[in-house]
């Protein structure tokens, strides 16, 4: 359990980004007090619930709404014939961060769990019992919810535009002359988010203005979403979202039932909470869609890549458009002279897929990696040796330098705090009692991309701060990493800063997703105080009372509350210099936003090694041992940074080794949409694992060198423990999650 | 007819007129009482976010029928800390980053009070993350959690026995 954080050499922004100060939220979240948006319970308030389709293709043709609203307490029930209608279909896409919705459009039904129907009444039970009452029948058509049944379908890009095809180099000839040519081939399963809380929303009409409570991993882009489909002024919605019980990608966009229940709050002139049960998260909400992957290593003789080629075949919904871009995961880790990526897909009577932790890399990896150690036992390579002749010095896909790149000395402290050293090269060399041994690693990488965020930062008289930006916590501590980093940016300490976030009425902060925000909205955030502090310097520096009076804008420093000359030790106080100005507070503007096209490839790395325990009679396997090194730029907060490292490796246990959501292919609905069957890691699985983050500076990814630490994690840890799986049995894992009847 | 039920919920009697039969002991927490800390993530028993002490045992109080639990001593994630002075196992939590987006965290704190008293666990790693498999957490902040039992059944004893010498 004992965790080794690499302290040494740590950079310090300033006075408060880099140290591993306890999460500012703390208390609130200890003592029951921090608020969820299921947690609000306005006068008047109703509940809503939705009821959903037992098909997964066809249409309803008969509810029973008649005895729904005669049930005690059930005071309204919408379906199609009386929902009131949005200003835009729930079918228009009007931005790429949109995905089609059910709102009760139509009757038809196009995947398993879809809203059919939504109970208003005066309590939960009431509402639930309504729900049930109405007992709908359906014409019912064969669903499409495998790879097999699904529609082939053409596509050219997997998500958000990206290009479904990346081919470079000759391949024919490449594996014409290769020495080895070791196709892989690898599944992985259709998995859920399961954020432990619901999907919720309380929705409260004032007039043509409306307050919700809901969580959402990008703020403004929400509000303006809802606004646009209820037809009002986004200037007129108002969303709190202080604390999201969890996101993972699910939480990024707005869904049917949602917009359901606040138009039946405008409908009744009643406050209305509607939240998602658990089964119901299982397709309106998005999921990592399943693929089945082939991945082809050319080698030549003395075991370095040729040619490096990445299919995936994945599911996409009948109506909608999100691939799972899992190839994507083989450009940008291993040399590739030749390198060709593609992907196919087939539409299932599904939800649409959508972004999932480490959408595409945790997939990609997963096979990449297995595929990777599958090549270096056919070199007869260490798999560790076999990485290092293999790594990329340059970006296979762009070409481009990498912005930084700090893997070797990943691998070298990860190699070193797990003993790889010992490892036998040979499968089966290895038992702890009765129990076969393995040791496994794989590569973590992660891309740094930057979205759009605005922060104001205000200065008062009494040299206290205030920042500003619509920010998004949703475990991963921006309440306290984007604090700490905006304390720095007014040069004062971080108790002398009051934060204000998750809100929508404040500067948009931009999305929490790609790892991205601490580096999009801290840059936002670090410039709005630099944009004060050069105004103060422009104070101080012009008047002849201050003592740095002359020093010109260069010459001085913020820190602890007061600019200091760079050329000797004379400084002055906030307090002093907006006195002396005759102002009560100065205020600065900040974006943060990566101008221009990238001219460097910006990525995470990280090394995971992964020891597990197979039982030879029973096929069960047991993580023992996980030990992660990460270079990821600047750490804001190494405790938090820690949490976040762990917590995606503990993903990647999960998506090694357990979770994995079954249809029933006959009626095209879920087996196991709840936390009983789809199985997630408890604290038992989860036993020792470490994070080290290794030094790194990176002068490009952005001003701060911050490229994010929240999906890295996942990557390289599914592939770890499925090589350290047949390093113990001498069996290569056909796919995720691994069965136990697969190894026996 | 409005059925009626004795509780003591962090401590102080209440005589509650349920307006429905079917309410869980969670809904009348969360819904009637305003008592929001405890959390909803499943409504199943699946996942232990509503996890609460009845009669100081931990109990999923989704899975509890409020009617079923007439005179029984409730303590909730807002009964725990007195006034400023945060329980050991809340301090624990945050000392080790025991959570992460905090909406386990109510149930998991109040699991880990359970099992302190339990006694079973004690200051064995192993036994401490099997006692606290019933609580699930997402973003996998196991290892705080651990270390934040660990610590806390340490805190505990140490007071316990300043108290008894």
């Amino acid at each position: 359990m004992a965790e080794v954080m690499n302290m040494e050499g740590h950079v310090r922004l300033g006075s408060n980004a880099g140290q591993a100060l306890t999460r500012r939220d703390g208390i609130l979240k200890v003592t029951g007090a921090a608020p969820y948006a299921a947690d609000a319970r306005p006068e008047g308030l109703l509940y809503a619930v939705a009821a959903t389709a037992g098909i997964a293709r066809g249409r309803v043709t008969h509810l029973d709404v008649a005895a729904a609203t005669a049930h005690p307490g059930v005071v309204k029930v919408y379906t199609p014939a009386n929902v009131p209608a949005l200003a835009i279909s729930p079918d228009e896409k009007i931005h790429p961060f949109v995905w089609k919705m059910e709102a009760l459009q139509s009757d038809a039904v196009r995947y398993a769990g879809q809203p059919i129907a939504m109970v208003l009444a005066e309590t939960l039970e009431a509402a639930t019992e309504g729900a049930r009452l109405l007992a709908p029948r359906y014409e019912a058509e064969p669903p499409r919810v495998t790879f097999e049944t699904g529609e082939p379908y053409e596509t050219d890009t997997t998500a958000f535009g990206r290009p479904a095809t990346h081919r470079a180099g000759d391949l024919d000839a490449a594996r014409g002359t290769a020495a080895h040519h070791v196709v892989t081939e690898v599944s992985t399963p259709a998995q859920y988010h399961n954020a432990m809380e619901p999907h919720a929303v309380t929705a409260r009409w004032d007039g043509d203005r409306l307050e919700l409570d809901t969580p959402t991993q990008a703020l403004a882009l929400t509000k303006t979403t809802i606004a646009a489909f209820l037809g009002i002024d986004a200037a007129g919605v108002t969303i709190r979202s202080p604390f999201l019980g969890g996101g993972f990608g699910s939480k990024a966009i707005v869904y049917g039932a949602q917009l359901l229940a606040i138009l039946a709050a405008r409908d009744l002139g009643r406050p209305v909470k509607m939240v998602l049960t658990r089964a119901q998260m299982y397709g309106p909400v998005g999921h990592r869609a399943p693929t089945r992957q082939t991945v082809t290593v050319n080698l030549d003789p003395e075991g370095a890549i040729t040619a490096l080629e990445h299919d995936t075949l994945t599911v996409t919904s009948t109506f909608d458009h999100f691939l799972e871009g899992a190839s994507g995961a083989s450009h940008s880790v291993y040399v590739a002279p030749v390198l060709h990526t593609t992907h196919r897909a087939v539409r299932g009577d599904i939800g649409t897929p959508g972004p999932m932790r480490a959408p595409g890399e945790a997939s990609g990896s997963a096979a990449l990696e297995l595929a990777i150690d599958a090549a270096a036992e056919a070199a007869g390579m260490d798999p560790l040796a076999f990485r290092l002749k293999n790594y990329a010095e340059t970006d296979p896909a762009t070409g481009m330098a990498f912005s930084s790149k700090a893997l070797r000395e990943c691998y070298a402290q990860a190699a070193e705090r797990f003993g790889w050293d010992a490892r036998p090269l040979a499968p089966r060399q290895m038992r702890q009692g009765r129990l076969l041994k393995g040791w496994g690693m794989g590569t973590a990488q992660f891309p740094c991309p930057m979205f759009q965020a605005a922060a104001h930062a205000t200065l008062r008289a009494d040299g206290s701060g205030v920042v500003e930006t619509s920010a998004a916590d949703m475990g991963q501590g921006a309440w306290t990493a984007l604090a700490q980093i905006a304390a720095d940016g007014l040069g004062i300490d971080i108790d002398r800063l009051d934060f204000r976030s998750g809100h929508s009425d404040l500067p948009d902060a931009g999305i929490a997703g790609g790892s991205g925000h601490t580096a999009t909205a801290g840059t936002a955030l670090f410039n709005a105080g630099a944009d004060v502090i050069r105004q103060l310097a422009d104070l101080a520096t012009q008047d002849p009372a201050s003592p740095l009076f002359g020093a010109g804008n260069a010459g001085v420093t913020a820190r602890a509350g007061r600019l200091w000359r760079n050329d000797d030790e004379r400084s002055d106080s906030y307090e002093d210099i907006l006195a002396r100005a005759g102002l009560d507070l100065i205020r600065g503007e900040g974006k943060g936003v990566r101008e221009g096209e990238p001219t460097r490839a910006m990525f995470s790395h990280g090394a995971v090694f992964a020891e597990v325990l197979v039982d030879p009679d029973l096929g069960q396997v047991r993580v023992s041992r996980l030990v992660g090194a990460f270079a990821a730029g600047r750490i804001i907060n190494p405790k938090l940074a820690r949490s976040q490292l762990l917590g995606g490796m503990t993903w990647g246990i999960g998506f090694a080794l357990q979770e994995e959501a079954l249809h029933d292919a006959r009626t095209g609905r879920f087996v196991n949409n709840d936390l009983a069957g789809y199985h997630v890691p408890v604290n038992a699985d989860a036993p020792m694992i470490e994070a080290l983050t290794v030094h790194e500076d990176d002068p490009f990814v952005n001003t701060l060198g911050i490229k994010g630490v929240g999906e890295i994690g996942v990557t390289g840890t599914v592939g770890a423990i499925g090589n350290a799986v047949w390093h113990a049995t001498g069996i290569r894992p056909a796919g995720f999650p691994i069965h136990p009847e697969s190894l026996i | 007819m409005t059925p009626t039920l004795n509780l003591t919920i962090n401590g102080t009697p209440q005589t509650i007129a349920l307006d429905d039969p079917r309410a869980t002991l969670l809904d009348l927490l969360r819904e009637r009482l305003g008592l929001t800390g405890t959390k909803k993530g499943c409504d199943r028993g699946q996942c232990g976010a509503c996890t609460v002490l009845v009669d100081g045992e931990r109990v999923n109080a989704c899975l509890s029928l409020a009617l079923s639990q007439d005179g029984k001593h409730i303590t909730t994630i807002e009964g725990l800390a007195e006034g400023e002075q945060l329980h050991p196992v809340q301090a624990a939590f945050i000392a080790h980053d025991g959570f992460q987006c905090g909406y386990c965290t109510p149930g998991q704190i109040m699991s880990a009070v359970g099992l302190i008293a339990e006694g079973e666990a004690g200051l064995d790693p192993e036994r401490v993350r099997e006692g606290m498999s019933g609580n699930i957490c997402r973003c996998a902040a196991y290892a705080g959690i651990t270390e934040a039992v660990l610590e806390a059944t340490r805190e505990m004893d140490t007071a316990a026995e300043r108290k008894s010498a």
